[in-house]
């Protein structure tokens, strides 16, 4: 029974090739997408942190930034 | 019109909704996998082999509409000369070029037993494969062009371009005499498949859509957060 699923009377190698390809593919577009992501916000916390005080205060005024910062945080968590 | 759109508004959305998109991708591509890998039957003629269907298709409609919106967005850009519609653009082309990719070697393999060939200049294919060079084209003048100016020009131009082909890719089958099969699911008119093999294939196209708009979350977060990283510089 679980032979002839796999096999799949003789197609199996054609079917499992693009499920495997198709997921394979997606996880790789995943992972490259989430570590560009990831670098990104690192780059911004280093530069945010790199500023004087006042900078800082005048960065965490504006709503954008505010809002890019608690994302920060929160995925820290 | 659309300088009045909230970038801070919109990130606060963009940042918190992947997760709960990768959890529903994660169900309903689990459901879509168990209906299209064990419930739904084998065809007559093509055997197990048009379990393949259930990645192909989806994955072609998906890479097609990416590039439509890229081209609707493209216009949007040269008309309305606002950022965002670049932006959008820019972050729908990664997936939709591996969504490209996945119909182009899905197809091939599926063509093995079911025409005895892995590739044929076909007009189905070919279009794809055409639409496949304009996104390489797409993603790689954004990396490529330093010009402000110059690139989105460029890239809009490339987006209204290919938005030509989208024609050329739906008629192919019924301009030509091809290998390729004609549309067996149409909006307008009644579908020539059966429930038991649309339903897991509308769950495997639900489930690629789900991942398109995980990706393009995600790339549109990243480059928010380039461009605030930029107006760091500027403070």
């Amino acid at each position: 029974m679980i032979q002839e699923f796999f096999l799949m009377n003789g197609y199996g190698v054609y079917v499992w090739s693009a499920f495997s390809f198709t997921l394979v593919s997606f996880s790789v577009l995943y992972l490259i997408v989430k570590t560009q992501y990831a670098k990104e916000k690192k780059r911004f916390n280093a530069k945010f942190n790199s500023l004087s005080y006042d900078r800082q205060k005048l960065a965490k005024n504006q709503q954008t930034h505010r809002e890019v910062l608690l994302d920060i945080s929160a995925s820290k968590i | 019109m659309f300088g009045l759109i909230d970038n801070s508004k919109i990130f606060s959305i963009t940042s918190k909704a992947p997760k709960y998109v990768f959890f529903v991708f994660v169900i309903v591509l689990s459901i879509g996998l168990l209906e299209a890998l064990v419930l739904s039957p084998e065809d007559y003629i093509q055997s197990h082999s048009v379990r393949i269907m259930y990645v192909h298709v989806p994955s072609a409609w998906i890479s097609i509409g990416i590039f439509f919106l890229i081209g609707i967005l493209s216009i949007g850009s040269v008309i309305f000369k606002n950022k965002i519609f670049s932006i959008i653009a820019k972050s729908l082309a990664p997936s939709g070029l591996v969504f490209n990719i996945i119909a182009l070697v899905t197809g091939s393999i599926w063509g093995k037993p079911t025409w005895g060939t892995w590739w044929a200049w076909d007009s189905r294919i070919t279009s794809m494969l055409i639409l496949c060079l304009f996104y390489i084209l797409y993603i790689l003048s954004w990396r490529i062009i330093d010009d402000k100016n110059k690139l989105n020009k460029i890239t809009s131009l490339i987006g209204i371009l290919g938005l030509i082909n989208i024609p050329i890719i739906k008629f192919s089958v019924d301009w030509w005499s091809t290998l390729h099969q004609p549309s067996s699911v149409r909006l307008l008119e009644k579908t020539t498949i059966h429930s038991s093999m649309l339903v897991p294939l509308a769950l495997m196209t639900a489930a690629f859509a789900l991942f398109s708009l995980l990706i393009f979350l995600m790339k549109y977060n990243t480059e928010l957060i380039k461009i605030k990283n930029k107006g760091l510089d500027r403070l």
